[in-house]
């Protein structure tokens, strides 16, 4: 798939998810839900000293980044496993396409992994013979709806309901049963359980590789994971570079951390460790491959955009937007959507299909408050707005011309009251009765109306009392 | 006590006068004596966060300027009081100018900020009988940290019945230029702010950032609801007998 999901223009995707009141519904009930349970999750610490000692590790994670995955890369190759690192998705891909076709695999099944979507890894995988099943439940979903791409990176079904599901399963497996959660769940249970048996190769993610024992960690809810690395002979994990940690230590803090935020879980159901010698009777399987991918995170390091590779994508951000909650996911075109995507997507794939991405933010900050990693991530989107206007040449050019002037008349006084005042003849041309007025002036009144008893003067009342005081 | 009144440039030129007026009053009262540096333009947000920062640091720097001699910069919007803090960052790669700039941020105070933590006042002798709910305004809440100063004020206001807004944290949707940029966007927003407002059944929506009442008062007014629209500033100027 990779990261774009929609070539359509912006502000038609924008325009579909508000006409969708299914999809907002789901979403917006779901970020209640996730932010209630997260504010009784998080209750018992001191968030802000987690969060503090969170971005901490990060930090230092990433300036001894080189460092870190040389260390995991050598403690997987020391217990037998194999680690290729890959510049390129392309490169990423052609690896797992060469693993799977020595293993003479026809099927792969996969556990909940964002890095593969981004490089687009099933639909390589399908060009060499081999079928890709996903596991996750919401991704299995998605699948079965016709490759209906994730709205969100945890959940990524988020855009749909009971009814909707229950659908999809009828339309594509014949079920005929109830929407009741439990019933849809099992059946789904009952659907997979035949693939895990017949899968020949397991992909994973990776929440976070350990570097000081060559150990991939995995934290899921719904079992899926452990099948697909203990009932397939070879298991390949991709995880983005810069999804490592130190030790155990470090990875007992971020764990902390990323269930709470994620999902509002002091622990989700399985918290998963996976090295290529497992020891004695473990389930470990024969083959083990990490594929570790760049496909452009290395430009950001030690760029102004480095903080967004903390990053442990947790999608807390995305839960409290108020942006989001209105456009859905697919809005954003991308398979990050919420304020880390508008961030991240233009530094993955550039500006010319995602300019406005950085715009869709009120810069209200609430995604920076939640960050567990404290990402400022609406400083970033601040950020991509000046390298739009200062390096991409993507500013429109009439409010180039307006910021100029703006910055001319804030700096001349004079000059700025006469425009204040000269804007009194749009403001003043703005009708009194529908307050709604002409040119520039347009967008806004045509959704508001403006203050009443406009254009009286502080400044007048203010000078005219003065000089009363002193008469 | 001496303070520059910094009014921004939507309470300067677009917004009623009464705020300002109400600002300047309820400081006196408070025994503060109050300046009006006449020079005073807008703050540079709307050119910052459009990512025109050459243009916006025209702005800090007349702004600089204009307030430095100061004892202390009060004004009645959390936005723009932030927007001052930024400016150290703004003005980074020129250290005269962002010293400058540091010390304009350490005496700068959004309204209820000043009265509250430098005045130590909590009741200002204010009285509005009526029912009202207080809208959060972001920057002031998530970037200069301000939540209780305001809460404390409105509780003293004889007559005042309060009424919590539900979701008081999510944006109204103004944002600046996202308001007209993102206007499908914001539009959603605000609607949620106004339906919010309602379920409280207040006659009063009280905030401290004009930016965001000038959004939610002005749907408000679109959609024909009855709601009245109040600075903080005005509530607190609201003394017995002076209706």
């Amino acid at each position: 798939m990779g990261i774009q999901i929609n070539n359509d223009p912006f502000f038609e995707r924008v325009e579909r998810g508000i006409d969708n009141h299914f999809m907002r519904s789901a979403v917006s009930g779901a970020q209640d839900r996730l932010e209630g349970r997260k504010t009784t999750s998080t209750s018992e610490l001191d968030w802000e000293a987690w969060r503090d000692h969170s971005e901490e590790i990060r930090q230092h994670t990433l300036e001894h980044l080189d460092f870190y995955l040389n260390q995991f890369a050598e403690n997987v190759a020391a217990q037998g496993g194999h680690v290729f690192f890959a510049e390129t998705k392309e490169e990423a891909n052609e690896y797992i396409q060469s693993v799977v076709k020595k293993e003479h695999a026809q099927k792969v099944v996969k556990a909940k992994s964002m890095v593969t979507e981004e490089i687009g890894m099933n639909e390589a995988l399908e060009e060499v013979g081999c079928s890709v099943v996903e596991s996750d439940l919401g991704e299995w979903i998605l699948q079965l709806d016709d490759h209906d791409p994730p709205s969100h990176i945890v959940v990524p079904a988020l855009h749909k309901n009971k009814e909707q599901i229950r659908d999809t399963f009828e339309e594509k497996r014949g079920y005929t049963e109830s929407s009741d959660p439990e019933a849809l769940g099992r059946f789904a249970r009952e659907q997979l359980r035949q693939d895990f048996l017949e899968a020949e190769v397991g992909i994973t993610g990776c929440n976070f590789a350990v570097a000081e024992s060559g150990a991939v960690s995995l934290v899921t809810n719904e079992g899926n994971a452990r099948m697909v690395t203990s009932l397939p002979k070879t298991q390949i994990s991709v995880m983005g570079m810069e999804r490592i940690v130190p030790t155990w230590e470090e990875l007992d803090v971020l764990v902390t951390m990323l269930c709470r935020s994620a999902v509002g879980q002091k622990l989700t159901s399985y918290i998963t460790g996976l090295s290529p010698d497992g020891g004695e009777g473990s389930h470990a399987p024969e083959n083990f491959h990490i594929v570790i991918v760049d496909n452009g995170r290395s430009k950001i390091l030690g760029t102004k955009y480095q903080s967004a590779l903390q990053c442990i994508r947790c999608a807390a951000c995305i839960n409290v937007c108020p942006v989001y909650r209105h456009i859905g996911g697919h809005s954003y075109g991308s398979i990050y959507p919420g304020p880390i995507g508008a961030v991240l997507t233009p530094l993955l794939e550039g500006y010319d299909e995602h300019k406005e991405l950085p715009y869709a933010s009120s810069l209200c900050a609430a995604c920076t408050d939640a960050c567990p990693v404290k990402i400022p991530l609406h400083e970033l989107l601040i950020e991509h707005r000046r390298d739009i206007v200062e390096e991409y040449g993507g500013g429109d050019t009439g409010e180039k011309w307006a910021m100029k002037g703006f910055g001319y008349a804030a700096s001349h006084p004079s000059l700025f009251q006469m425009g204040a005042k000269s804007a009194s003849p749009v403001i003043g041309g703005v009708s009194k009765k529908e307050g709604v007025g002409p040119g520039p002036m347009k967008r806004w009144t045509s959704l508001r109306t403006l203050p009443a008893q406009r254009g009286d003067n502080f400044r007048s009342w203010f000078k005219n009392r003065r000089k009363g005081e002193s008469s | 006590m001496n303070v520059a009144l910094f009014l921004t440039c939507l309470g300067d030129a677009v917004y009623p006068a009464s705020v300002g007026r109400s600002t300047v009053e309820v400081l006196e009262r408070l025994g503060c004596e109050v300046d009006f540096p006449t020079a005073q333009t807008c703050c540079g947000q709307p050119a910052f966060n459009s990512g025109y920062h050459e243009d916006a640091k025209k702005a800090a720097r007349h702004m600089i300027r204009t307030f430095e001699d100061a004892p202390y910069v009060v004004t009645p919007s959390g936005s723009c009081a932030v927007m001052f803090r930024e400016y150290p960052h703004l003005l980074r790669d020129d250290p005269e100018w962002q010293l400058r700039a540091e010390r304009l941020a350490a005496k700068t105070y959004e309204l209820t900020q000043f009265i509250v933590d430098v005045l130590g006042v909590e009741d200002v002798g204010a009285s509005l009988p009526g029912s009202a709910t207080y809208h959060t305004s972001c920057h002031m809440t998530r970037l200069l940290g301000v939540t209780e100063a305001p809460m404390k004020l409105l509780q003293h206001v004889k007559g005042l019945d309060f009424h919590e807004l539900p979701y008081k944290e999510q944006c109204c949707g103004f944002g600046g230029t996202f308001a007209v940029k993102m206007m499908p966007i914001s539009e959603q927003m605000v609607d949620d702010k106004v339906d919010y407002v309602e379920e409280t059944g207040a006659e009063y929506l009280i905030g401290a950032d004009l930016g965001c009442l000038m959004n939610i008062g002005g749907r408000i007014e679109r959609r024909g609801k009855e709601v009245k629209v109040l600075h903080i500033a005005e509530v607190l100027n609201q003394t017995e007998g002076a209706g």
